[in-house]
């Protein structure tokens, strides 16, 4: 008898249980602030187009499955067979790109694409070697002076997306200090980079504008890895972050790492290239990325109407290219997504600037030579400040901010 | 005493040592694991991923031989990408070889290969516009032949002076060589990318127009030496005897100490072309990722090819041949790498486990019951 009540008993806990997680309170994710648009195709396609695409890794990159993803998308919105869409993973930055690249013009393709930086000089020998095929390279720095027909960089303005997240950040640092979580100079958020490179520098730095232009007394340290994927060292950089008194994370470096780290120790996250809500629910607040479907729908309407494809092509917000993920309602601070909303129109209208207003060494900066046309000793070349405005990506679509200005620390400066 | 013997011939079967068998039942029961090898994948990547194995398995093909296609440039650009990455781990697995043989884990193959590289680029990008073609070529040999011999003797003194575990030491300078490698590009690369620019103009000559032939070429000569240093010459030999067993070796005279720093030599010099062939007569540059972990593949290309340099061009062949097959059939199918691998790691778990049934055989007790 003690044990039919016992059993009893245990059920109807694991029912109550049951109960409390469907009721627990679980607001979701929001609609995103700034979707991803429709794709607009006015062309037609031959049977016999084929497109190439070249990855440094697989889908177990996040940075690479948002490649991926883009590619899926163009796929099915253009209706192409699978023989039409070669995909190339696990492609390392060496000779072993180069060989894909001419595997994939042997197969056919009338155009190659390939993602990561150090994949530029093989694709540009390939380029040589092929005039007739079209040869496209996201983040490289040289199209616009290699001088070579058929061989195209492209990036996305993605500091506005990284400026946005950073908004999301600072309205969660300004309701742990209305709570009296933390006290206003304890707003320290944290950040994962791979490299001291300008692609992150860029990021991170565009993150913390964001997150100061809401919660003025925030201060950051960036932790590098020296790795774009090192799910190990991520982790590491992260839980080291979260040990000096960070009380967010971002970061820039592709594996679940961070992410995860954040999840464990309870700590807030603002993640990159997608959303990481389904493996960390109780921690991601949002996620800005590059879609990359409107550049391959681009060059792809340009081949098949036998137009050029530019050298140097920056997407930006009015492109679809930089795009946001929902925001999770149940960590991010109240109003979180009107405010979003409110920063995308006016970075729409220009009111709204992502590199202004901030201070190197104590002093405003007026001007700044960046290096924008890559030669082998990354000589600075190109006036980058224009009426007290850094302009990014106008010079050339892959990043070169690369100031190290105030409230922003390097734990470490070895990669 | 009768309940014991009960216990003792309940065993179904017992295992047996070989006698030595014919050359044609040995590559009878190789023939047949491989042949299981592929019945065992065929079921898996059918249950797997609902596509037809027949299928799969010529896409593999495709992707080391080009089979499928008509274009003669692709099927030539795969077959020579096919030799050259047969010949580079081909090269690697012989360097080992003299090491393992004599029983010393040289596990330091990756590092060793990783130095002869830099070694290598550090020649084109400080030497490249200041050195004739000829004179560059023989300062990249010396370099990279040096540094290669730098990182296996380390390991060869202190085993040989102090007994150090050499599993671990030649482990462990595997991590200061990716170390050095990731110093080097960032205190050289000024972008901060950490990707240097590859330098073709400072490479190894082309010859006959092919990319990789001179590679092939060197390779192969190094496999015949190789071949040759082992088996006919008195060094080959004490190699052989240390690694049976060392107090034989001392007692017939043979300095032991000296045989294995010796032979480490020999295996960092091998290691050291391999880095070179690498950096300068196929990337020409260098990333921490440049050895791809063929440094540790190769052993077991050494291993299945029971240490005969000649065995290896097949063994190497074989696992180029998955690697390569295996992204192909990731391509043509959609799906990830890793179900590729997995069907590489059966057909290879069944070829190495051909070997227990070359040793031994299995003996079914038919009497058994009879005697209880």
């Amino acid at each position: 008898m003690k044990k039919i009540l016992a059993l009893l008993l245990a059920v109807a806990m694991i029912f109550s249980l049951a109960a409390c997680g469907q009721n627990g309170g679980a607001l979701g994710m929001s609609e995103s602030p700034l979707a991803a648009k429709a794709l607009t195709v006015d062309y037609e396609i031959a049977d016999d187009f084929k497109i190439g695409f070249i990855c440094l890794h697989d889908e177990n990159s996040t940075y690479d499955l948002n490649f991926i993803n883009a590619v899926k998308t163009v796929q099915e919105t253009l209706k192409l067979k699978d023989e039409q869409v070669i995909l190339k993973t696990n492609v390392p930055e060496g000779n072993e790109c180069y060989v894909a690249a001419k595997d994939l013009v042997g197969q056919g393709c009338k155009i190659v694409f390939a993602n990561s930086f150090g994949h530029e000089d093989f694709m540009i020998q390939a380029a040589r070697e092929f005039p007739e095929v079209q040869f496209c390279h996201a983040t490289g720095t040289k199209a616009h002076t290699e001088g070579l027909a058929n061989y195209h960089n492209a990036f996305a303005s993605i500091f506005q997306g990284r400026y946005l997240a950073g908004i999301a950040a600072g309205m969660k640092l300004n309701e742990m200090i209305n709570e009296g979580t933390i006290k206003a100079e304890e707003a320290k958020m944290g950040y994962v980079g791979a490299f001291t490179y300008a692609e992150v520098i860029s990021g991170y730095t565009s993150f913390y504008l964001g997150a100061k232009s809401v919660c003025p007394s925030v201060t950051m340290d960036v932790q590098f890895t020296g790795s774009w994927y090192d799910a190990t060292e991520e982790k590491n950089a992260a839980e080291a972050l979260i040990a000096k008194k960070c009380v967010l994370i971002s970061q820039h470096a592709d594996s679940m790492g961070a992410p995860s780290a954040c999840e464990a120790a309870g700590v807030p996250n603002v993640s990159y290239n997608g959303s990481t809500y389904d493996a960390c629910p109780e921690t991601f607040i949002v996620s800005s990325r590059i879609d990359w479907a409107p550049y391959y729908n681009y060059i792809i309407r340009c081949v098949a109407k036998g137009e050029a494809i530019a050298a140097d092509w920056c997407g930006g917000i009015e492109e679809g290219s930089v795009v946001l993920t929902g925001v999770n309602l149940d960590v991010a601070a109240e109003g979180t997504v009107e405010a979003i909303e409110n920063a995308v129109k006016g970075l729409k209208d220009g009111s709204v600037k992502v590199f202004t207003g901030f201070k190197k060494d104590g002093a405003d900066v007026t001007s700044y030579i960046a290096d924008v046309d890559t030669d082998a000793a990354f000589t600075p070349d190109t006036e980058a400040v224009e009426n007290g405005v850094f302009t990014e990506s106008t010079k050339r679509s892959a990043p070169y901010f690369d100031l190290r200005i105030d409230g922003i620390t390097l734990l470490n400066e070895k990669f | 005493m009768g309940k014991e013997n009960k216990k003792i011939k309940t065993v179904p079967f017992h295992i047996v040592k070989r006698d030595p068998m014919a050359w044609y039942y040995n590559l009878l029961i190789r023939a047949a694991a491989v042949v299981a090898a592929l019945i065992v994948s065929a079921v898996f990547i059918t249950l797997m991923t609902q596509k037809n194995p027949i299928e799969v398995y010529a896409s593999m093909i495709d992707g080391a031989f080009g089979i499928k296609t008509n274009n003669v440039d692709l099927r030539a650009l795969r077959i020579w990408s096919l030799l050259q990455n047969v010949a580079i781990l081909l090269c690697i697995s012989l360097a080992v070889t003299p090491a393992f043989k004599m029983r010393f884990w040289n596990c330091g193959a990756e590092g060793q290969v990783l130095v002869g590289g830099l070694a290598t680029v550090m020649v084109m990008m400080f030497c490249g516009d200041k050195l004739s073609m000829p004179v560059l070529i023989i300062v990249m040999v010396l370099a990279s032949v040096t540094a290669g011999i730098i990182w296996a003797v380390l390991p060869a003194i202190f085993k040989s002076l102090w007994n150090t575990n050499e599993t671990l030491f030649t482990l462990m300078m595997n991590y200061v060589a990716i170390q050095l490698i990731a110093f080097f590009l960032k205190y050289f690369v000024k972008s901060g990318s950490g990707v240097l620019s590859p330098m073709p103009q400072f490479g190894l000559p082309i010859i006959a127009g092919k990319d990789y032939l001179l590679n092939i070429i060197i390779v192969a000569v190094i496999t015949v030496l190789v071949y040759i240093y082992l088996k006919y010459t008195k060094q080959g030999y004490e190699i052989s005897v240390v690694g049976e067993s060392e107090n034989t070796a001392k007692y017939i005279g043979i300095n032991v100490k000296k045989v294995i720093i010796r032979t480490l030599i020999v295996s960092g010099a091998i290691c050291g072309i391999a880095g070179l062939l690498l950096v300068g007569g196929t990337n020409h540059t260098i990333s921490t990722t440049t050895a791809g972990g063929r440094g540790f593949t190769a052993i077991m290309v050494s291993w299945l090819a029971k240490f005969n340099p000649l065995y290896m061009v097949f063994t190497s062949f074989l696992i180029v041949f998955f690697e390569i097959g295996s992204k192909q059939v990731s391509t043509d199918f959609r799906i990830p790498n890793a179900i590729s691998d997995i069907v590489t790691g059966i057909i290879l778990f069944f070829i190495i486990g051909s070997e227990f049934f070359l040793q031994y055989k299995i003996v079914v007790n038919k009497n058994r019951k009879e005697n209880v």
